[in-house]
């Protein structure tokens, strides 16, 4: 049985993070999620972890010494938000190349500018092809879950993982949360047993070549099947996970969606705001469901397609615009994905929301969800391309 | 300790043969003698900037590098072998590791006084046992000759070319030196290639077996962007050293120490006339020009006299 707290889920995460008593952490403040590295400097100077942290002067140096350090050898772990996380995006591409599964914590933030220091997920979208596995989180548990599941994915395929969680709405909000007894974390986490090290004594190596035409491709070909590997590997562990703690995990989460004609498709917070609505929806007898993605990298291309493949209309919400004139993220990917796996019927919007930390209500929702009713009902889809909730 | 060349250059290698370097160029030369100076007993992981050097060595599937070697990027390898060097420390606190490892970085004056400047200044700031080696060309070679702020004053390159307008670079260089030094790091130093090569390896071993942070600076001459013959290389050293341009010195616990004084310090002109990157200052009309960095030159040795005197 696990422990019942209360933590927020920044709090939660460097929690999780003591239990495990990575090798090295580097890390530079900024917010969100400067409290990570807050608490978690407080566990090393009081001997509660041995983990070496260094207070480096910026998060490309902090993703620098992630890198140095996984590559000698060790466990690495930073955790950034925002600008933080664009800062180091020169050196998450390296990490990737490199294939050290260094572990990153975000509490996603809005990108400058204006300067907003607010939740949205531009942040995290603007690294996503950078080659890192991407989970998200909607409540503080599933931040802390998912970060007990990180190196146990991230090491299994030699692909770098970020963890996500929304800044401010769960980062600093205290929920209800179910610790899992440290024993129990360090027997599911492991040790780390990298094949080849700079530290190794036994051989010296050489990382991060200069790749000409010839070799350049092979090494990225090399990535993208890890990537595709770590699909399964992301449904093993959670099945591990759920045995541990009885807490299931997927790719995506379905919720309400067996009979579902219309259906709104989003990752993070506003899932919990999204179930509410459809719970409130379908008090009212209409056919609505939702969505939530968790693994953003890998796409869950297949997930989705099954899961939307049946319905009449949905709308795919971004906390983020990709600024191309059309539609976000997902759904863009969500429309490649129905497009690969042979799915045409339903029809779609792309809904742009809650950015720079625009509140995100259930009515927020249930516009969405008329919207759709309206699409469904008369064929027509209209704009595709919308924003919620904005003055115009 | 006593030193001699023959003995010097009888250990084995830690830098192979073999790589894509240009002949004349003073970097792989500075990189081969600071790894010379590396006890033979003690294990090393090397890591260098995006450079030539890095292109040039570790042209995949092939490596110049004897120790293990890490490449990251442009700005950061003061960071990343910090991150080697903290990683160290961990599994030597944990009992993963026996073996004594020594850390190296090098980079080219574009990574170290520009785009790496703020990694280098954080980590010898944080304290780590390490040595970052800049090799000093005075300018972005990789990219085809382009200014730094180590480039130094008037040079001709292909951001400052010597026009009808402006002449050159407009600024000094920078002197990174004492900014290290300003780090109150326990070593830092400054060297070329000169004679036996006692200057650079000594230092090199000191800067190696200082513990904590220690900085290297090695004037490393480039013969494409320097414009001068690859066999003059040597004498190069020779003159910015007898000018002054480049004075031999050393700081250990911030006590600056002068490692060569010329008999008779010979004017700039007899630097300056041997690279076809300050040609154009020697033009009629260009004299100022001249005097303007022998002024410059003359400032900083008394500077450095001054400090060294204390």
């Amino acid at each position: 049985m696990g422990i019942r707290e209360r933590l927020s889920g920044n709090e939660a995460v460097a929690y999780a993070m003591k239990q495990i008593n990575p090798d090295v952490m580097g890390a530079y403040p900024i917010t969100p999620s400067t409290e990570i590295p807050q608490y978690f400097s407080a566990y090393v100077d009081n001997g509660e972890v041995d983990t070496e942290f260094i207070a480096v002067e910026s998060e490309h140096s902090a993703m620098s010494t992630c890198i140095g350090a996984e590559a000698a050898g060790c466990r690495a772990i930073s955790a950034t938000s925002s600008c933080g996380l664009i800062y180091m995006a020169e050196m998450l591409y390296v990490a990737a190349s490199d294939r050290l599964p260094i572990t990153l914590a975000v509490s996603c933030r809005a990108l400058s500018g204006p300067i907003n220091i607010n939740n949205d997920h531009s942040d995290a979208m603007a690294v996503r092809d950078a080659g890192w596995i991407m989970l998200f989180a909607e409540t503080n548990q599933e931040a802390y879950d998912n970060y007990l599941q990180a190196m146990r994915i991230g090491e299994a395929v030699g692909l770098p993982i970020m963890v996500c969680q929304d800044g401010f709405i769960t980062s600093h909000a205290i929920e209800n949360i179910e610790l899992v007894e440290t024993d129990k974390v360090k027997a599911f986490v492991g040790e780390y047993k990298p094949q080849h090290y700079l530290l190794d004594p036994s051989e010296r190596i050489a990382v991060g070549a200069y790749a000409t035409p010839v070799y350049y491709m092979e090494s990225k070909r090399l990535q993208a099947q890890a990537m595709l590997d770590a699909k399964d590997v992301i449904r093993s562990v959670a099945n591990e996970f759920a045995q541990m703690t009885g807490r299931e995990y997927g790719l995506i989460e379905k919720y309400k969606m067996d009979d579902a004609e219309l259906a709104i498709l989003l990752m993070g917070s506003s899932a919990g705001t999204a179930k509410e609505a459809v719970d409130q929806l379908r008090g009212q007898g209409k056919k609505v469901g939702l969505v939530k993605i968790r693994s953003f990298r890998p796409f869950p291309t297949e997930d989705i397609a099954q899961a939307l493949k049946g319905v009449k209309a949905f709308a795919a919400m971004d906390k983020d615009d990709s600024f191309n004139g059309h539609c976000g993220p997902i759904f863009a990917e969500t429309a490649a994905a129905l497009l690969a796996q042979g799915v045409s019927g339903p029809k779609a919007i792309s809904y742009i929301y809650g950015l720079g930390g625009r509140d995100v209500r259930v009515e927020s929702i249930q516009h969405v969800f008329a919207d759709l009713e309206h699409i469904a009902a008369t064929g027509d889809v209209g704009e595709t391309y919308r924003y919620l909730d904005v003055r115009e | 300790m006593s030193y001699s060349l023959k003995e010097n250059v009888m250990k084995e290698d830690r830098f192979a043969a073999g790589h894509r370097m240009c002949a004349g160029c003073g970097s792989p030369i500075a990189i081969r003698t600071v790894l010379r100076a590396l006890e033979p007993e003690d294990k090393a992981v090397v890591c260098s900037a995006t450079s030539c050097l890095e292109v040039s060595t570790f042209m995949y599937p092939y490596t110049a590098w004897k120790d293990s070697f890490i490449h990251n990027a442009f700005a950061n390898a003061a960071a990343t072998l910090s991150g080697v060097e903290t990683a160290y420390r961990a599994m030597k606190k944990r009992g993963k590791l026996d073996d004594s490892y020594k850390f190296i970085a090098f980079g080219g004056d574009g990574g170290t006084y520009d785009i790496g400047f703020q990694s280098l200044s954080g980590a010898m700031e944080r304290g780590h046992d390490m040595v970052y080696v800049c090799y000093d060309n005075e300018a972005y070679m990789n990219t085809g000759i382009q200014r730094s702020s180590s480039t130094p004053h008037f040079a001709d390159t292909t951001t400052t070319p010597a026009g009808t307008v402006i002449p050159g670079k407009l600024q000094q260089k920078k002197n990174l030196t004492r900014i290290m030094v300003a780090h109150n790091v326990p070593y830092a130093a400054q060297t070329t290639f000169i004679g036996n090569f006692q200057d650079i390896t000594e230092k090199a071993h000191k800067a190696i077996y200082t513990p904590g942070p220690a900085f290297l600076n090695v004037m490393a001459p480039c013969p494409r962007g320097w414009r001068y013959p690859s066999e003059k290389l040597m004498e190069i050293t020779k003159a910015a050293v007898e000018t002054c341009v480049w004075p031999l010195y050393e700081v250990i616990e911030g006590k600056y120490h002068l490692n060569y004084e010329p008999k008779k310090k010979l004017p700039v002109e007899e630097y300056l006339k041997m690279q076809g990157r300050f040609a154009h200052m020697f033009k009629p009309g260009n004299e100022w020009m001249i005097e303007q960095v022998q002024q410059e030159v003359d400032r900083n040795w008394e500077e450095l006299l001054k400090l060294c005197s204390l």
